[in-house]
């Protein structure tokens, strides 16, 4: 069983995020860039997967620019047996993103797609849900616990209420969260084994899928900033404060 | 004219208050409002729905797979309801953020997700990069907007409504591929975290999960919810759905105290919608103190008794 990862390039989760002064986006001039935290983890889940037998090749897909070959790379290190640039210089929607993982999942036949729930940049969270309805087939979100049977996953997702188990027939698509492992670091010889690994370069354009119904983003902006707290001395005078503010 | 239809959540008896901050949402964008409630036995949520300011007309469908709400499940329903909207609008919980994407995807759209403001019936401001940056979005006037709401954005609609409430049967196909197991939930009989007007939260700086015991008690003294960092999940301390943060629950109650938590750039972005934030930290420099509304510099487990006492 084939498994795909989709794992994006993002700014990393470490680097203090600003907004240009013109409004037109955020800072990202020599920014350090890293795979999005989420999708390491997905990538993770499926070479765990693979060394317990239970998948035979794991493929690392990322949409972008030449740049993300750098994070396609580190994935390859990881552990990934191949993997695929689909190129373009237009930043995707998430409904363009689903509907490239559906040509390739035509392509390459999975029995597993993996995502990260969301990227930390647009923090959209929609892509594998809607590669799940394009492709009718099960998803199972915010993963924190995947166990796989013949054909059949269980997985325990992380919801509001607490978590939550559910079964899906495979094919299917996981998203993963936080929890569900901790990703495994990169060797310097797995570095260099992996400029020998397969990378393929595919252009949008030859996967002929249809970019429309893309949403207007117009304007970055700061958030807006609290004003400036008090500190107080002692915890007599900081309740005093609270019952002077009407909150006790 | 806008029609809004307005996902609703609910556990199977009772309507979630996400619902009613949906509600407040559509009101603002304007239009014609409606609920869609979609459960094994829909009669008692229909009426809790029926009830809040503001909706012209609660729909009703009632089917068995409906018991445990899977998006797979749900989503090709709301599509085939939905497509006679120019809005469908679900909360940012996690099971909004679960099925609102897949049934985006089934209208052929891209959704808006965690709508803070509406500036006109189709441009809203969402937060992006863990709310580091704030962004408007605008729909086009062909596509049907399918958004999430950001609930620590809205207010609650209030109640009192009489909505006319209509019964409909299934029509869309449904899928058998997904199944429910099981639910298992962690947090006991304190106040929920996203509803609850008072949290207390915990960070590493309380050291074991035997020293959380002081937060629990100050917070069931002050009828609080109880929250924790996610380095004081992480140590173990605390389960997981008590998680404060980015990757957790974004919280507004209107008093929020942070106790021994430095203040992660991950974990403000859960609280900075707090009416007011309060910290309580040994170290003068923690990052907390940027936010905190008022700063208590000190040792928690001396800070706490002289709070229960002083209180």
């Amino acid at each position: 069983m084939k498994i795909l990862v989709g794992i994006k390039r993002v700014i990393d989760f470490n680097v203090r995020v600003r907004v240009k002064p013109d409004g037109s986006g955020v800072d990202l001039d020599g920014a350090k860039m890293s795979i999005n935290p989420f999708d390491e983890i997905a990538l993770e889940e499926a070479l765990r997967l693979r060394e317990a037998g239970k998948a035979s090749e794991v493929i690392v897909i990322s949409i972008g620019p030449n740049a993300c070959q750098q994070q396609l790379r580190t994935g390859l290190a990881m552990g990934a047996d191949r993997a695929i640039q689909v190129d373009t210089e237009e930043k995707l929607q998430p409904l363009a993103a689903a509907r490239v993982f559906l040509a390739l999942v035509e392509k390459e036949q999975p029995g597993l797609v993996i995502v990260g729930k969301q990227a930390i940049d647009d923090d959209n969270s929609q892509t594998g849900q809607m590669l799940a309805a394009l492709w009718n087939r099960p998803q199972a979100t915010f993963a924190s616990e995947v166990v796989l049977e013949d054909q059949v996953a269980r997985v325990t997702r992380e919801v509001d209420a607490g978590l939550e188990t559910i079964e899906i027939d495979l094919p299917a698509v996981i998203t993963t969260d936080l929890r569900l492992n901790e990703p495994r670091f990169v060797k310097l010889p797995d570095i260099m084994k992996a400029k020998r690994k397969p990378l393929e370069v595919i252009p949008l354009a030859d996967l002929a899928i249809t970019n429309d119904n893309k949403l207007t983003i117009d304007h970055y902006a700061p958030p807006a900033s609290r004003e400036k707290g008090i500190m107080v001395d002692s915890a007599e005078a900081l309740v005093a404060e609270l019952k002077n503010r009407g909150l006790l | 004219m806008n029609k809004i239809l307005i996902i609703s959540e609910h556990n199977g008896s009772e309507l979630s208050n996400s619902t009613a901050k949906c509600v407040s949402c559509a009101i603002e964008t304007g239009g014609s409002v409606h609920i869609l409630v979609l459960a094994a036995d829909a009669a008692d949520i229909a009426a809790q729905a029926a009830a809040l300011n503001g909706v012209d007309e609660v729909i009703s469908i009632n089917h068995p797979n409906y018991s445990h709400a899977m998006a797979a499940t749900l989503a090709p329903e709301i599509a085939a309801v939905g497509a006679d909207y120019s809005h469908v609008y679900g909360p940012s919980s996690t099971y909004g953020r679960d099925l609102m994407p897949r049934v985006a995807a089934l209208l052929g759209v891209n959704q808006v997700a965690d709508i803070m403001t509406v500036k006109g019936s189709r441009s809203f401001q969402r937060p992006v990069y863990a709310g580091n940056a704030i962004i408007d979005v605008s729909v086009a006037e062909e596509m049907t907007v399918v958004a999430t709401i950001r609930l620590a954005s809205w207010a609650a609609a209030s109640g009192g409504n009489n909505a006319t409430i209509s019964s409909r049967e299934t029509t869309a196909e449904m899928p058998t591929h997904s199944r429910f197991i099981d639910l298992k939930t962690e947090g006991g009989d304190l106040p929920d975290l996203q509803s609850a007007k008072r949290v207390i939260s915990g960070g590493r700086g309380l050291g074991s999960e035997e020293n959380f015991k002081i937060i629990y008690a100050l917070a069931s003294k002050l009828g609080a919810g109880v929250g924790a960092s996610r380095a004081a999940v992480d140590a173990g301390y605390v389960p997981n759905d008590m998680q404060v943060g980015q990757t957790g629950k974004i919280i507004s109650p209107d008093l929020y105290m942070a106790f021994g938590i430095s203040g992660a750039i991950q974990h403000i972005t859960g609280i900075k919608d707090a009416g007011t934030i309060v910290a309580i930290n040994k170290d003068a420099e923690a990052p907390i103190f940027e936010v905190a509304d008022i700063g208590l510099v000190g040792d928690l487990f001396t800070v706490i008794p002289e709070i229960e006492a002083a209180i």
